[in-house]
């Protein structure tokens, strides 16, 4: 914070680096097309850059920096709106409970209704033996990378707040204004695709 | 796994329930009959830990490198204000 007030563009810099592609992430669910997502985010930065000295600290950083980027997003998503017809790229998995019905596992996975054991997993998921270095594992990165991109917009908002930028529950409610039992079907839905890529992954690897 | 036989919650359930466990969102007795599955069945037990792990290395994504052009814009707008020129359009 102090070294930022202060000017110093390598702590600026690592901010900006952390931050961003959730920013992106976050303001892709809210207007359309990359462009102008890109464009709210240097919005955004601009105006945190602004109202840095009138930053009090009684939220973290980051809820403030991602809160400026809703306000900015919601203005442009507005204007968007009026000027641009389309249809499709307004996410439908906002809050439609379409998107949030049905299991996150493959029902084929388990017994069927009506069975004896009816429920329970057929063959149980196998143990993961991820690389010591799976975490600098350049492949799996990519994976996840992809599998984190392809998330209905909503989804890929809150598994971004959530599990890449680490804020709690409370926060990230606060930040895209959902309701609780919203985010966590959001979260939980988001994670199990991504595990699901991991496995895929894992599996495809040579024995 | 097949202890698990008979407990409430089976394990096309306890999946759905991952993300409120680890939010210590499930009410005590839900919590209760979660671990209870979870000691009995290992499948389940695997699951969870995968879930974890999904977690993990989505976090570690946080240190990924930004589009150099977009990196740069910013900086740019960065110098601008420390400079107090205005910053670029
Ligand atoms: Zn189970």
């Amino acid at each position: 914070m102090r070294a930022l007030r202060g000017g110093d563009e390598q702590a600026f810099a690592e901010l900006v680096g952390r931050l961003t592609p959730s920013m992106l992430a976050v303001a892709a669910g809210r207007v359309p097309g990359r462009t102008v997502a890109e464009e709210v985010v240097q919005e955004t930065w601009l105006a945190v850059l602004t109202g840095l000295d009138r930053f009090e600290g009684r939220s973290s950083l980051r809820t403030w920096v991602f809160g400026i980027l809703l306000n900015i997003a919601r203005t442009r998503g507005a204007r968007e709106r009026r000027s641009v017809p389309f249809s499709s790229a307004f996410p439908t998995d906002q809050a439609g409970p379409q998107a949030q019905a049905g299991p996150t596992v493959d029902p084929g996975r388990f017994h069927p209704p009506g069975t004896p054991w009816s429920g329970h997993w057929t063959a149980v998921p196998q143990p993961w033996e991820l690389p010591e270095n799976a975490l600098l594992s350049h492949e799996i990165r990519t994976r996840l990378r992809a599998a984190l991109d392809a998330l209905p917009p909503g989804q890929r908002a809150v598994v971004h707040l959530r599990d890449v930028q680490g804020l709690d529950a409370a926060e990230v409610c606060a930040i895209l204004d959902l309701e609780p039992g919203n985010q966590r079907v959001l979260l939980h839905r988001g994670r199990a695709r991504i595990r699901q890529a991991l496995e895929d992954y894992i599996h495809e690897e040579p024995a | 796994m097949f202890l698990t036989h008979g407990l409430d919650i089976d394990c096309n359930e306890l999946v759905e329930l991952v993300t409120a466990y680890l939010d210590d969102a499930l009410d005590p007795d839900t919590r209760r009959r979660f671990t209870d599955h979870l000691d009995l069945c290992d499948g389940c037990d695997t699951y969870v830990e995968q879930m974890r792990q999904t977690i993990r290395l989505t976090g570690a994504l946080a240190a990924d490198d930004l589009a150099p052009d977009l990196r740069e814009t910013l900086l740019t707008a960065f110098r601008g204000w420390k400079n107090g020129t205005a910053p670029p359009a």
